[in-house]
């Protein structure tokens, strides 16, 4: 995972910079390609992708408040147990929160409410950026992090959801005339796009890239 | 990841002893086991209260002019009014406004196409019918499996379906005699996984069910 360098003075814009970064130029899913479980399971539908994508930044963010506040206390042998501890806490409570309020989204979620434990995207920004930023950065950085992971989520949601179903948001676009592309909400479907919605947008960013003249350095996905 | 980086900063670190690090993660467990039971504490309430409502919705919507619900469990060899909150298997009565039976509501599981379905249907003890079905939770395949829950011509199949002898799937457009049902097209598995649910639901509570005008028992 590549960062911009730790050691800088955290300042407003800054801050900023650290939120602006996650949206577009260094997309959890788009760019860092991690993420990837839930981004495939639960974008059958529009509302799902929400509902993970309002998961994600209460945990991300939360945890992400915790390990910056608490990094000069955690010993470095025991970090990335904490952090599973911390990440682990805030899951659950969410878990516990989800099905109080909103039962019918969380038996749509089942399962992959828990498995933001091990979302690569959550444990990856603790131990890449949370655990050596100040607390504002981090807090910036997390929620960056988790808009671009809603935003890719929603795209891919959407369209699955407009293709497979006929629908956006639980409402029905094209009438009964409509045949739902069944294998859009199905596995296949979901891997199907996800590969051309990554062709789409490292298209465009190559071609922006080659316009401004940046570096074209490629990130590797990991998770 | 960055890992390799951290380890190196970490030579230049004097170990930290053990009994930190077992402290730092046995405080970090107490206090995630603190907010845990408070959370829970907090919702399980709400949680409780919402299945409840979802459960009573279910039964006034499977028997057709409940307004009243008993819980009924088995007491012995028979079945008897139970609490609202008593524990195991249990079907529920629905009574209309005169305080008459209309029928029972029976909740009921099986293996579907890929994960547990459960269902609850309405019965009819004097015609010896089912009169109403939804599926409560399942996992059967979207735009396929899933009709079993939401395709209205398939629902029609379990307005007035008789029981006896048992209850038989068969191909779309095929049903002839009140105890068939109209398999869904492209969902032939969970559609059958359906029947076989309610046959073994009827098989376990139909036996024990206080002979309602007598003449129908077996």
């Amino acid at each position: 995972m590549a960062d911009s360098n730790p050691l800088r003075a955290a300042t407003p814009g800054q801050a900023y910079a650290e939120f602006v970064k996650g949206l577009w130029k260094e997309n959890p899913v788009f760019v860092q390609v991690l993420g990837m479980c839930p981004m495939l399971a639960v974008t059958n539908s529009a509302i799902n992708a929400l509902a993970m994508g309002a998961a994600t930044l209460f945990v991300l963010t939360g945890s992400s408040l915790l390990v910056s506040l608490l990094r000069k206390h955690i010993p470095k042998q025991v970090r990335i147990s904490t952090y599973i501890v911390i990440i682990a806490t805030f899951v659950t409570v969410t878990d516990f929160t989800l099905k109080a309020a909103v039962p019918a989204v969380h038996r749509e979620l089942g399962a992959f409410i828990a498995l933001i434990v091990v979302n690569c995207l959550i444990l990856g920004r603790q131990e890449a950026f949370a655990s050596r930023n100040t607390v504002r950065r981090a807090v910036a950085d997390a929620l960056g992090m988790s808009a671009g992971f809603a935003f890719a989520l929603l795209c891919l949601g959407g369209v699955r959801e407009v293709l497979g179903s006929g629908s956006l948001f639980g409402f029905p676009l094209f009438g009964p005339a409509f045949e739902p592309w069944v294998v859009m909400i199905l596995p296949p479907g979901g891997f199907i796009m996800l590969g051309l919605i990554l062709l789409f947008f490292n298209y465009l960013r190559t071609k922006r890239l080659r316009i401004f003249g940046g570096s074209s350095r490629d990130r590797g996905g990991e998770g | 990841m960055s890992a390799a980086e951290s380890e190196a900063g970490n030579v230049a670190a004097a170990e930290p002893s053990s009994l930190r690090l077992v402290g730092t993660l046995g405080l970090a467990g107490l206090l995630s086991g603190l907010i845990l039971v408070a959370v829970y504490e907090l919702t399980l309430p709400i949680i409780d209260a919402n299945d409840a409502r979802a459960l009573r919705e279910a039964v006034f919507q499977v028997l057709p002019g409940t307004v009243e619900i008993q819980k009924l469990t088995v007491q012995g060899a028979a079945l008897a009014q139970a609490a609202e909150d008593a524990e195991g298997p249990a079907i529920y009565r629905g009574l209309d406004d005169q305080g008459a039976s209309v029928g029972y509501a029976i909740p009921a599981a099986g293996n579907g196409f890929q994960d547990t379905i459960r269902v609850i249907y309405g019965y009819d003890p004097v015609q010896r019918q089912v009169v109403g079905f939804q599926v409560l939770d399942s996992l059967e395949t979207p735009g396929l499996g899933d009709k079993i829950a939401k395709d209205q011509d398939f629902l029609d199949n379990f307005k007035a379906l008789a029981v006896d002898p048992q209850i038989v799937a068969v191909p779309e457009g095929a049903k002839r005699a009140a105890n068939e049902v109209d398999s869904i097209t492209g969902a032939t598995i969970s559609s059958k996984a359906v029947v076989k649910i309610l046959n073994a639901g009827n098989a376990q509570w139909l036996p024990r069910l206080p002979e309602a005008g007598s003449e129908e028992g077996r």
